[in-house]
């Protein structure tokens, strides 16, 4: 309220809009609606089209989600097997046979693989950047984080493919033989094409966007806690875990919402470094699995009509998981409102 | 802080810039690369003064198989040489996808690695006013088998032992069955590891099928454009097969015969011939020849010989065909799909394609798909 009534007296030199009524004018409902800032025509078009983009948003979801529901529905309704829980995508078959449970498996495995590497090393980044980096390092190493974010993924799935793929091989190797007897690390020499591959790429690929967001956050904790922590007697560790993390919890939560986003749909990078099959294998390092995105990418081209209309209904699927993520993760925000200053 | 915010705005144009920069190198690349193939092509430059341009003028829009890509781009480049009025524009997305694009009318011609199915051709009478969608087959292409086993120069293998590697049941390199089809060679005690294609593809369905009529009681699946075996490893497209088979020692897979290069071994196969045949342009033309038309009408689509025992001829071809109506072409594009398509069916048009590693179709069918084409309307 005051901001409007400021502005309203700092216009005073420029020709004031026929309708503005001017600041000393006895009190009216004009008077409060001019407070409010809703009656000059500049206000009132800036509102319309803020309404109208709102609006516009919800009907263009409204409309992506009624195209899948429909398309999903076409397939869906021909499929003779199980939708959820098929190990197979074949819809040439007469009569057709697929399903997704193979792709939510991976696309949910490689993208906790990816969080789980990506976001304790993008804290430690926001961290070092905002804390320990002497001021002249700490610009740079962000420019240089943020420039990972401008490198289109096929150039990851290349890089992935061509670089990383062949060396793998001995990291599998280490895992397979420290680890190789709880099963999920044992390896049968193959390519080194498989999940915990994609998960690493993904990874690399989702640390710009968690760094970036947590440093910003990171970066706001009030100087007055972390003077006080340090009045104290706190050390720079302490400082770092009583007051930087705690109030940095919540955006660092959305921060890697956001990475987990990106994870779920990445297509192309996913597509070039994957060996993908209709299998779940209990290993991560053995080639195999698959993901929506990098499913509907590689079957997308040679698919008939109703080819496509299966490709979509497995689309709605991740649609719904991607729902279900960012929901589960506001509700975690939500809870911890107290602490959150980045994301008031 | 408004300092940082600035820096930030300049380094996102800083990035896109690099970005379009990388754009275009890449668009750069690809010229040359283009243009690179022209060796092949150019001989047949010369002859391209017989090209018959008639009345064709304007823009000629055609989209399909992408294995038969490399084969339209080296005659577009000498068709639209001669016939400067037309412009060929051949967008390989994929046999599917072209054949979409003709049944709705948006295309004059699909580029297509199978035949088209019964609703395919009821699809299309709506396009073709009075007539109906046919089968012209135009390129053929050796399907190689590439191996990547250091120190075995020359394998042999025939059609059951390929269906037992690919289906996972033959594992090792020194297995008995392959000793035995390969008795001189050092086969090392490895893993086998099989490489299929991850997405839909023209290439599965013809080496399935190949599978599928040369080794019955060793491959039980139905094929189709889609891998079914279970386990081995995939990849998108020939060109990543090809790059898997040789990253991984041990190594096979299926691929377009021109993607079987750089320290790649191609397999020989025991057809029951007097010697084992070798992948090769010459080998996938004798094929053919042994193949029947079994298409109705002016249709022409092919049933191979998967367990041809010819001498010479290479059994796992596969037949690319060009989709056009018999009667009832759009009247704008007709004069110019008739030159191209007169042009890629002459002797000179299929004179070129073994150069760039593919087959020239047989004289005997070749006449027919040229008669076919005179009577387009």
């Amino acid at each position: 309220m005051d901001i409007s009534t400021q502005k309203t007296g700092g216009a005073e030199d420029a020709p004031p809009p026929h309708d503005s009524t001017p600041p000393t004018t006895p009190a009216s409902a004009e008077q409060k609606r001019a407070a409010r800032g809703a009656t000059r025509p500049g206000d009132r078009i800036f509102l319309g089209l803020s309404r109208g983009s709102g609006i516009l948003l919800l009907v263009i979801m409204a409309a992506i989600a009624v195209f899948l529901a429909y398309r999903a529905y076409l397939a869906i309704s021909k499929d003779e097997a199980n939708f959820l829980t098929t190990f197979e995508w074949n819809t040439n078959l007469v009569p057709p046979k697929f399903g997704i449970a193979v792709l939510a498996f991976g696309t949910i495995v490689s993208s906790i693989i990816a969080m789980a590497i990506a976001v304790p090393i993008a804290v430690a980044i926001a961290l070092f950047i905002t804390h320990y980096a002497p001021r002249r390092m700490s610009g740079p190493i962000a420019y240089v984080i943020d420039l990972l974010a401008a490198v289109p993924s096929i150039v990851y799935g290349l890089w992935g493919a061509l670089v990383l793929v062949p060396h793998m091989d001995g990291l599998f190797g280490w895992l397979n033989d420290y680890l190789g007897w709880t099963g999920i690390f044992s390896w049968d020499e193959g390519a080194p094409r498989s999940m915990l591959t994609v998960g690493v790429l993904l990874a690399i690929m989702i640390l710009p966007i968690i760094t970036n967001v947590s440093r910003e956050v990171f970066r706001q904790v009030p100087q007055m806690h972390e003077e006080a922590a340090l009045a104290l007697g706190a050390t720079r560790w302490e400082v770092i875990r009583m007051a930087v993390i705690p109030f940095g919890r919540s955006g660092v939560i959305s921060a890697s919402m956001l990475g987990l986003g990106r994870a779920l749909g990445e297509t192309m990078a996913v597509a070039t470094v994957l060996s993908p099959d209709f299998d779940i294998h209990a290993s991560l390092l053995n080639p195999g699995g698959g993901t929506f995105a990098q499913n509907i990418a590689s079957k997308f081209n040679e698919a008939t009509e109703y080819g496509r209309d299966a490709l979509i209904a497995s689309g709605l699927v991740l649609f719904v998981i991607t729902l279900l993520v960012n929901g589960a993760a506001r509700m975690i925000i939500a809870r911890r409102k107290e602490y959150s200053g980045a994301n008031a | 802080m408004k300092l940082q915010r600035m820096n930030r705005r300049a380094l996102t144009l800083g990035a896109l810039a690099v970005s379009g920069a990388l754009a275009l190198t890449a668009c750069g690349s690809d010229d040359t690369g283009s243009s690179g193939n022209s060796s092949s092509s150019s001989s047949a430059t010369a002859a391209a003064g017989s090209i018959k341009c008639d009345d064709a003028k304007g823009q000629l829009l055609a989209d399909g198989s992408s294995a038969q890509k490399n084969a339209i781009d080296a005659w577009v480049k000498n068709f639209t040489q001669a016939c400067s009025g037309v412009q060929v524009n051949y967008k390989g997305s994929g046999s599917g996808a072209g054949v979409t694009a003709f049944t709705q009318g948006q295309v004059a011609f699909a580029g297509s690695d199978s035949a088209l199915k019964p609703e395919e051709v009821t699809a299309s009478k709506s396009v073709c006013s009075g007539g109906q969608g046919i089968d012209l087959p135009m390129v053929a292409g050796p399907i190689a088998v590439a191996y990547n086993v250091s120190g075995v120069d020359n394998l042999v293998l025939d059609a059951s032992t390929i269906a037992k590697i690919f289906d996972g049941r033959i594992t090792n390199w020194n297995d008995a069955a392959i000793k035995k089809l390969n008795p001189s060679a050092k086969l090392p005690d490895l893993k086998i590891q099989p490489y299929h294609r991850s997405d839909e593809s023209g290439t599965t369905d013809n080496f399935t099928k190949y599978l599928i009529a040369a080794a019955p009681s060793d491959w039980k699946y139905s094929g189709g454009k889609a891998w079914q075996a279970k386990g081995g490893q995939s990849a998108a497209g020939s060109s990543g097969v090809a790059q898997g088979v040789k990253q991984t020692n041990g190594a096979i897979g299926y691929m377009e015969l021109s993607y079987a290069k750089d320290g790649l071994g191609v397999v020989s196969i025991d057809t029951g011939a007097s010697a084992p045949v070798a992948a090769s342009s010459d080998g996938a033309t004798k094929a053919v020849a042994a193949a029947k038309v079994v298409g109705t009408g002016s249709d022409l689509s092919l049933q191979l010989d998967y367990t041809t025992k010819a001498d010479g001829a290479y059994p796992i071809t596969l037949v690319t065909y060009e989709i056009v109506c018999d009667k009832g072409n759009k009247a704008a594009t007709l004069p110019a799909t008739k030159a191209f398509l007169t042009y890629i069916a002459s002797t000179e048009g299929q004179g070129i394609l073994s150069g760039i590693d593919y087959a020239p179709i047989p004289d005997a069918i070749i006449s027919k798909v040229r008669t076919t084409i005179d009577g387009l309307s």
